[in-house]
């Protein structure tokens, strides 16, 4: 029972607001030694699994020629041309971006978009330009809201695109954890077949809701600019 | 062959870079603690070659990322101020260089397609060009390299320094959300040597009645849900809730269809991924790439979306898998 506090420590560090590294840091080093584990063991813990999760970060090897090409006005560059396209609003285009990722997901191509490779530089201020059309300059919280709703399009369509395909590593977690723990044999393509009316329903809901951003933003436009700004005291 | 090492090691040399850039930056108030941990970060990929092939002992690297996790955690890393274009300089830039910015760009997503499509069935002299099952990585790595080559090129810009700079700003905006996914990894590792799935087993067992399926079926995926939240993402949630209630309940007791569960209980924690913030990578990465001020921003985005798709799934496991 008393290795479950390492899952409290968790809930409190979060729900006390602490720095979520100390938390995680700290309910490793808890559980691992209430479990029974040396320090040593629970070091040689935390070493293996940075090692073997170095995959997460490798994003960071986009980041300068990205970070180059915005020195020279790619995000300005994107924004002019989605002024281009009159009738791609920013929930029509943002539900395309969720379409094109799902598909691509589905067939494998995870690394085709990303957070740092297309929304950062391209998606979300794309989304802003169509945004900035239409309404004239955002206000600060509608331009939080349009960017916020860009990095979900990306999210959405990634986890619920990507177990449609075979060999991603959800789908080869699931048969590796049960054909060895309960010695049977599950196919990755029946799994990868379950995982189709989710995607299906995931591509509704927040499709749907990225085509009614468009009225969210008019009215979130509207609400502040009846608001007097900077008013004479 | 082409190995995704090669690129750690890449990752690492930019993270080494930007530490000793991050050293020498008098905008930067914490700036040997920030040049520390950045250090620390490109020391240890580099490092982790030899620690994930177990030609070297762990605990060095161990000791390394709790190092790294005090440094942020207790706030000793911060950011300078960038030396970067005024907005003035980028649309003039933009109206000069027009649509051509985009070649680079695009050079990414295109670079990583091919590899991901062609370049993965090629073999050299019987040996794969790529190395087998990174080639998702190895999409990303060369197509970035590419993508930078082609870009110096285009602006004419000579100095290496630059793009490291230019990206290096991103990287402290981010701070310890950098290292959150990782340090995740391991605590999913140390609960189950630990036992916690077989406590949360034996809890879950104890309450739920037996013979209610629709109920078996709402705790296996609201479990899924919430697991993940508080673990950051549905592979270390999977083996808990499955080992559980999802093979035993569910599979053995109901004779529900294993694929349909199993898959759909999978994706009930992806809906928790959407709405952590421990999902580092996934959320509050992008909240600081994109300079948003409220870092939950895309979690409060997703949430609704969320709640839809959990639902969805207990809807959708109900009706077809028994």
């Amino acid at each position: 029972m008393i290795v479950l506090l390492g899952v409290l420590v968790v809930v409190i560090g979060f729900a006390t607001r602490r720095n979520p590294l100390l938390v995680v840091g700290g309910a490793g080093i808890a559980t691992g030694l209430l479990g029974g584990l040396s320090p040593q063991r629970v070091l040689a813990a935390f070493g293996e699994g940075f090692a073997s999760s170095r995959s997460v970060t490798i994003f960071v090897i986009t980041l300068p020629v990205i970070g180059l090409l915005e020195r020279y006005g790619l995000q300005e560059q994107a924004r002019r041309l989605i002024s281009r396209f009159g009738a791609l609003t920013t929930g029509r285009f943002l539900a395309l971006y969720l379409l094109l990722r799902q598909l691509t997901a589905a067939l494998g191509l995870n690394s085709v978009f990303g957070h740092a490779q297309t929304v950062r530089p391209l998606a979300a201020p794309m989304a802003e330009g169509a945004a900035e059309r239409r309404h004239g300059p955002l206000p600060d919280k509608v331009r939080e809201k349009v960017r916020s709703f860009a990095a979900s399009a990306d999210n959405v369509g990634l986890f619920f695109g990507e177990d449609v395909f075979l060999a991603v590593g959800s789908i080869l977690l699931i048969t590796g954890f049960v054909n060895t723990t309960y010695h049977t044999h599950l196919e990755p393509l029946d799994l990868a077949l379950w995982a189709v009316p989710t995607a299906l329903c995931a591509l509704a809901v927040h499709g749907w809701r990225l085509l009614r951003l468009d009225c969210t933003l008019a009215r979130a436009v509207a609400r502040t600019a009846d608001k007097p700004v900077g008013a004479a005291k | 062959m082409i190995k995704a090492e090669w690129f750690y090691w890449l990752v690492g040399a930019i993270f080494l870079l930007m530490a000793a850039q991050m050293l020498t930056d008098r905008t930067n108030p914490r700036r040997h603690g920030t040049a520390a941990f950045w250090g620390l970060l490109g020391l240890g990929f580099v490092y982790g070659t030899w620690v994930a092939d177990k030609s070297a002992p762990a605990e060095p690297l161990g000791a390394a990322v709790l190092v790294m996790a005090g440094l942020a955690g207790f706030g000793f890393t911060g950011r300078g101020t960038a030396r970067t274009t005024t907005p003035r300089q980028r649309a003039a830039s933009a109206r000069r260089l027009g649509s051509k910015l985009f070649v680079p760009a695009l050079t990414i997503p295109v670079v990583a397609l091919i590899c991901a499509v062609g370049v993965k069935k090629l073999s050299f002299g019987g040996q794969p060009v790529l190395q087998k099952g990174s080639e998702t990585i190895l999409g990303l790595g060369i197509g970035s390299v590419v993508a930078l080559a082609v870009a110096m090129a285009l602006l004419r810009e000579k100095k290496l320094s630059t793009p490291v700079h230019a990206g290096r700003s991103m990287l402290e905006s981010m701070g310890w959300a950098m290292l959150l996914p990782q340090l995740l990894a391991t605590l999913g590792t140390i609960f189950s040597v630990a036992g916690v799935g077989d406590q949360v087993r034996r809890i879950t067992t104890a309450v739920l009645p037996d013979h209610s399926l629709h109920l078996a079926v709402v705790v296996y995926c609201v479990g899924m849900f919430l697991f993940t939240i508080v673990m950051g993402n549905g592979f270390a949630a999977f083996p808990v809730m499955t080992a559980a209630v999802g093979w035993p309940v569910l599979v053995v007791q109901e004779h529900g269809s294993a694929p349909a569960v199993l898959a759909i209980g999978m994706l009930a924690g992806f809906c928790g991924t959407l709405v952590t913030p421990m999902a580092a990578n996934y959320n509050v990465v992008p909240a600081a790439l994109l300079e948003l001020k409220d870092q939950y921003g895309p979690i409060k985005a997703q949430l609704p979306t969320a709640v839809a798709l959990l639902g969805c799934n207990i809807v959708i496991m109900s009706l077809f898998a028994f």
